[in-house]
Order: structure tokens, then sequence, then C-alpha cells
């Protein structure tokens, strides 16, 4: 049974196509991260599946059953918002408890003074303050629960949100951008308590971020969007190695892949300035793709000028200029030696990591020719 | 280095502020003076704000005796109460709706409710009074009230404070499983303390003070409101003794004085408590 399934889900705002047919689907227990650049249409989907927004084609699954025309409320989904948005007039402690309140108890228990007295309210009012205190107690909160948020730092609201969420067990969690308010070294440890949190809950979640390093440092499976359509959806390993897109291709990895017009003859060598790279590929022009550690100096290759040096510590990053004038960085070891700017360089690479696309941007095929022309 | 300032480098800005301060509390203190004092002294050439003799308890104690001072109150209490309660109640809702939702014609809805800004009170006042005559509901506080439950003001202040409010809020409070009217009551309204403070004030002064209405739709001093209360002093029992009369407006303006000086902290509070994220 799988925790959320969205199919063929299509969004217009005006004139404008927000979302594109996208089909995704989170597995019971399973960390999707959604990554795309601004405006790519990540929000939206994410606010289509909670219920914020209503989608004018497609359906929406949770736990398997059917909630495209649901409230909000009746999707057992939580959702862990950006500016985390806790009520600023309730307490950490009554922050967390509203989900709860919100589903124990009558709207006549919650009915100020009046429902104190009701029959079973206090009996019900004591099982949810005690989930909270639990809850709290697992995030690091109890020191806390009687300020408000109003009072805390941002790594602490952003982990109330998170209690918010997780108290009352829904059968998928959305979280939208949760680490973007949080200075760096924050995000790096929050990154972790979030995946350990999943872990443990063991529900499907779907995390939308602009950060290629949260996707593939916290995600099962990467989900790449761009212009309102899903691209490739893969391991964070895959994405990164074996992109199906020249677009996922150049989102993902950071610095940038480096891309070179190439050519494939009628003879299906792969060229580039002219130059036999040892691919071969279908006839037409291509994109030879290269990530920054996949090049190094050589003897013989692709004929660059270097241009400056980046320490980086645990590499230097080269930057240098390919002869038809695209930039292209090497990723070297911090000992090697760093040629001066204005010198010529000749980069090798292995043509079996080397990843070719066609002028639409797909991924073709790239053969090594039996021998080894070059390199 | 801001807070370190000498009191001398405030001293024009705190001049400045008392002596407005002073212009505009003039006439009052002049009101509670002339109340404190006889008549031959009041009506003498020479200002003096400090009384030669104090003849406070014959002005007060002639007001007390001639006309129903708590009656009076009691009637200004229940008037702006009933009407800040319905003032709320409907445009709390009408706000968040014009705020938040979305729905075919609000535009429109919202332009009357622009178009309703401009319409002086005065305009619709005679044909109400012919309505609440027809029904025979003059002289009751229905009377007084009604004609005011429906705020535009407010509304559009609401309006204009609700935007102001995240829209992830209201998405979390959904999530979270609240009704429409619970996210109104529960998150959007206590987080609008300011804005419903500001406009409680607005009402009640406006109401407590008016005359016109009253005036209209009141006969005797069973639904008189303070500021009727004193117009009917004037002219049945006072007759020209200003100083019962000074007397007889300080005990209705009392009431207003004495509630901000009370709430005073808690507006101040409400204002500096409404930290959404930072």
């Amino acid at each position: 049974m799988a925790g959320i399934q969205i199919s063929s889900v299509a969004k217009r705002f005006g004139a404008v196509a927000a979302l594109n047919d996208v089909s995704l689907t989170v597995g019971q227990g399973e960390f999707i991260a959604l990554v795309g650049p601004s405006g790519c249409g990540k929000t939206t989907l994410m606010r289509i599946v909670a219920g914020i927004e209503s989608a004018d084609a497609g359906r929406i699954l949770v736990g398997g059953r059917d909630v495209t025309r649901s409230r909000a409320a009746d999707r057992d989904i939580a959702m862990v918002f950006q500016s985390y948005a806790l009520y600023p007039h309730l307490t950490v402690a009554q922050n967390i408890a509203v989900p709860l309140a919100m589903r124990r108890l009558s709207g006549a228990d919650r009915l100020p003074l009046l429902g104190r007295f009701l029959p079973g309210a206090a009996r019900r009012r004591a099982a949810i303050a005690q989930d909270v205190a639990a809850v709290a107690r697992s995030l690091g909160l109890e020191a806390m629960l009687d300020r408000r948020p109003g009072q805390l730092s941002g790594g602490q609201r952003q982990r109330v949100a998170l209690a918010r969420a997780i108290i009352r067990r829904p059968a998928a969690f959305l979280m939208d951008e949760p680490l973007s308010n949080l200075d760096a070294a924050l995000r790096v440890q929050t990154r972790r308590e979030i995946v350990d949190i999943h872990r443990a809950a063991g529900v499907a979640t779907l995390y939308v971020t602009h950060d290629q390093t949260e996707a593939l440092t916290m995600a099962d499976r990467v989900a790449v969007m761009m212009a309102g359509r899903i691209l490739q959806v893969a391991t964070p390993e895959e994405i990164y190695a074996d992109p199906q897109d020249l677009r996922v291709a150049t989102f993902i990895g950071s610095p940038r892949i480096n891309t070179l017009a190439a050519e494939a003859g009628a003879d299906g060598v792969v060229r580039l300035a002219g130059e036999a790279v040892g691919l071969v590929a279908t006839p037409g022009p291509l994109t030879l793709a290269l990530r920054p550690e996949d090049l190094w100096i050589a003897e013989s290759g692709i004929a660059a000028t270097a241009e400056a040096v980046e320490f980086l510590g645990e590499s230097v990053l080269l930057h240098a200029r390919h002869a038809s004038g695209e930039p292209v960085i090497l990723r070297l070891p911090p000992e090697a030696p760093r040629p001066r700017p204005g010198t010529a360089l000749r980069l090798g690479f292995d043509p079996a990591r080397a990843l070719l696309f066609d002028a639409a941007g797909r991924r073709v095929a790239a053969h090594a020719p039996a021998e080894r022309a070059l390199v | 280095m801001d807070e370190r300032r000498s009191w001398l480098a405030d001293a024009p800005r705190l001049l400045l502020l008392a002596a407005l301060g002073l212009l505009v509390l003039a006439p009052y203190v002049w009101m509670v003076s002339a109340s404190l004092k006889p008549l031959d002294e009041l009506f003498r050439a020479s200002l003096a704000l400090w009384p030669e003799r104090f003849f406070a308890v014959e002005n007060y104690g002639k007001v007390f005796a001639r006309v129903p001072v708590f009656q009076y109150i009691w009637n200004g209490i229940v008037v702006c109460a009933g009407i800040l309660a319905f003032q709320l109640l409907f445009a709390v809702p009408a706000g968040y709706a014009l705020a938040k939702l979305r729905f075919p014609g609000r535009d429109i809805a919202f332009g009357a409710v622009m178009l309703g800004l401009l319409v002086p009170p005065h305009v619709p006042a005679l044909p109400l009074y012919v309505g609440f005559s027809q029904l025979g509901m003059l002289n009751t506080y229905a009377a007084l009230i009604l004609p005011f439950t429906i705020s535009v003001f407010a509304i559009f202040l609401f309006r204009q404070f609700f935007k102001a409010l995240p829209d992830e809020l209201i998405h979390a409070a959904r999530l979270d499983g609240m009704s429409e009217a619970g996210i109104v009551w529960r998150v959007v309204l206590p987080n609008a303390w300011p804005a419903a403070t500001a406009f409680a004030i607005f009402s009640v002064v406006a109401h407590w003070n008016d005359l016109f209405w009253p005036l209209i739709v009141v006969e005797g001093p069973s639904r008189a409101t303070p500021a009727l209360g004193v117009l009917f002093f004037r002219s049945d029992e006072a007759g020209d003794d200003f100083a019962a009369l000074m007397a007889a407006a300080v005990i209705m303006t009392a009431p207003l004085v004495l509630a901000f000086l009370f709430a005073q902290r808690r507006f101040v509070e409400g204002i500096a408590t409404t930290g959404l994220k930072g």
C-alpha cells in the first residue's frame, strides 16, 4: 500500500500551466525529496496534495484512499510549513496539542470554561497532555512548553512545528522547505533530526526543497521537477551519476556539471571541436557533459586554458575555458599541481563516465569504441 | 547610544508634547475645575483653576438627587456593549472572508463595503426612524443598538488587518482540522488583537458620546444614554446652573476615563505580543 499516490495531476493559473500531468508515488515509509528551481511548481504540487489548493485534473491517494475531493483536515496528512505557521497566541504545548484537540475533543468539549465540566472531557484532556509531553520529550522541547513561539529561536520553532506534525501519527508527512529559515550550521543538524524522525515514524514523506544538497543527503529517492513536470525520479546516487535529462544533470551537483557542444558525425564518432573524444553515438548535434571530478589534466585530450584556482580545503577547483569559449571546471585533489592562469592545458576523462544528451536535452547512449582512440 | 541620551536632549520633544497634551486636556481640566466651584465663583472675570470655596458636595449632590445617573450609565453600558458585540460578531467573519477566502463576487462585496464607508450615518437616520416607529420599537435598547450592528468601517479595518496574517497560518489551521468558524475565532481574532482593541476604543467612544441617534429614538430617561442624560439635565433640572451641569458631565465621562486608565496596559500589551515569525 502506497503512502502517497499522485496520478496525472494538472493545474493552471490563468494561462500558465503550473503542473503538467504530474505523477509520483511515495511508498510506505519512503522519503522522497521533490527538488527544483523556484517557480517549477513543486510547492503547488505539495499544496494540492495537502488539500490547500485544488487540482484541475488528476487524483491524489493517501494510504490507498482517494482524497482528491476531501477537505485538508480529512486527508490524514500533516504538513510542516516553511514559516512553521505556529499559532502565535498559543503556548508551545497548546500548539502541539491543537491537532489532537481538534480530533479527540468534541465541539462542546472545546468550549471555553464550560468544556471543562463535561463528562469525559477531563480524561480526554489528560490523555492529550500525556501525548504532548511524550512528543516534547522526544524532540527536547520539555523546557519550553509554556513559552510562546515568539520567545523561541528559529531552530526551536522548527522543532515545535515538527512536533505538531508527528503528534497525530498521520498517514503522510509533507514538508515545505522546512530548513530554509535556519542558518547553515543548524540546517545540517536539523537535516539529520528530520531523517531520524522519519525513520522512527516510518511514514511516507514528501519533502519539497530547492536545495539539492538537502535532497541528496536526506531522501531515499529524489524527484527533480522543472517547468511543471517531473523529469526524473531516482535514488540520489542515480540522479547524480545517471541523469536522464540535461536539465537534471545541470541542476544536480555543485559546481555545475560541465557541458560542451559536440557532434556525432555520420560515422557515429563523437567529435568535440573537430577532435574525436573516444565515444560513439547516433549521428547529430550533442551535448557532452562531464562532472568536475571526472576530469583531469593529461598529456592529450580536450584543449583548454587555465583561468583561476579556488582552494576548498578537501579539494581544489580549477576554472578553465574550452577552446570554444565554454567554461570548464575541474575538481582536483588539493596536493595536485596548480597551473598558472593562462597556461594551455589538455584535459582527460574516462569515456565511461561521460554523459551525452541530444539536441532536445534527452540522454543518449554513449558507447566507447572498441579501440580507445584518445585519452 | 540612544538609551543613554541625556534628559536635556529629550527636553524640547517632551516640552512640545506636554504643550499639545495640555491644549487637548484643557477643556476637560476646566470642566472638572468648574464642577468643584460655586456658581458665583464660576462667573467671575478672573480665571482660576483652584476653587476658593469647594462646592463639590453641593454640585454633585444636586446631580445625583435630581437625575437617575446610574440608569443613564447602565443604559450607556448596555448600548455600547451590545453594539460592540454585534459589530465584532459580523465584522470579524466578514473581514476574514474578504481577506482570505476566494469566492465569486468577493470584489463586488468589497466594493459595496467601500461604498458603505462613503455614506454618512445621518443619511439613513430618517428612514430608520420611520421603520422603528412603524414597528413600535422606539424608546427601546433595540432601537439604539440595531442600526449600528453592522459597521462597514469595522469590516474594512479587519479585512486590511487579516490580509497581513500569513496564509500558511490559516492553511496550518485547516490541516489541523479546524472549521472556518474555528479559524476565525480561535486563530484569526486572537492574532488581530491590536485591530480589535483599536476598533473597540473607536466604537465605544463614538457610541457612548453619541447624541444624534439617541435624541431621535429615545424619549424620557428610561432608555437615555449618558450624553442624552446630560442634555435632559440641562434643560429640565439644572437650568443655567453650570457648575452642576459640569458635575453631571464629569460623572457621565468618568466611566470611559476610568476604563481607559485601567485598560491602558493591556492595550499596549496587545500590540506588543503579536509576534509572528520574525
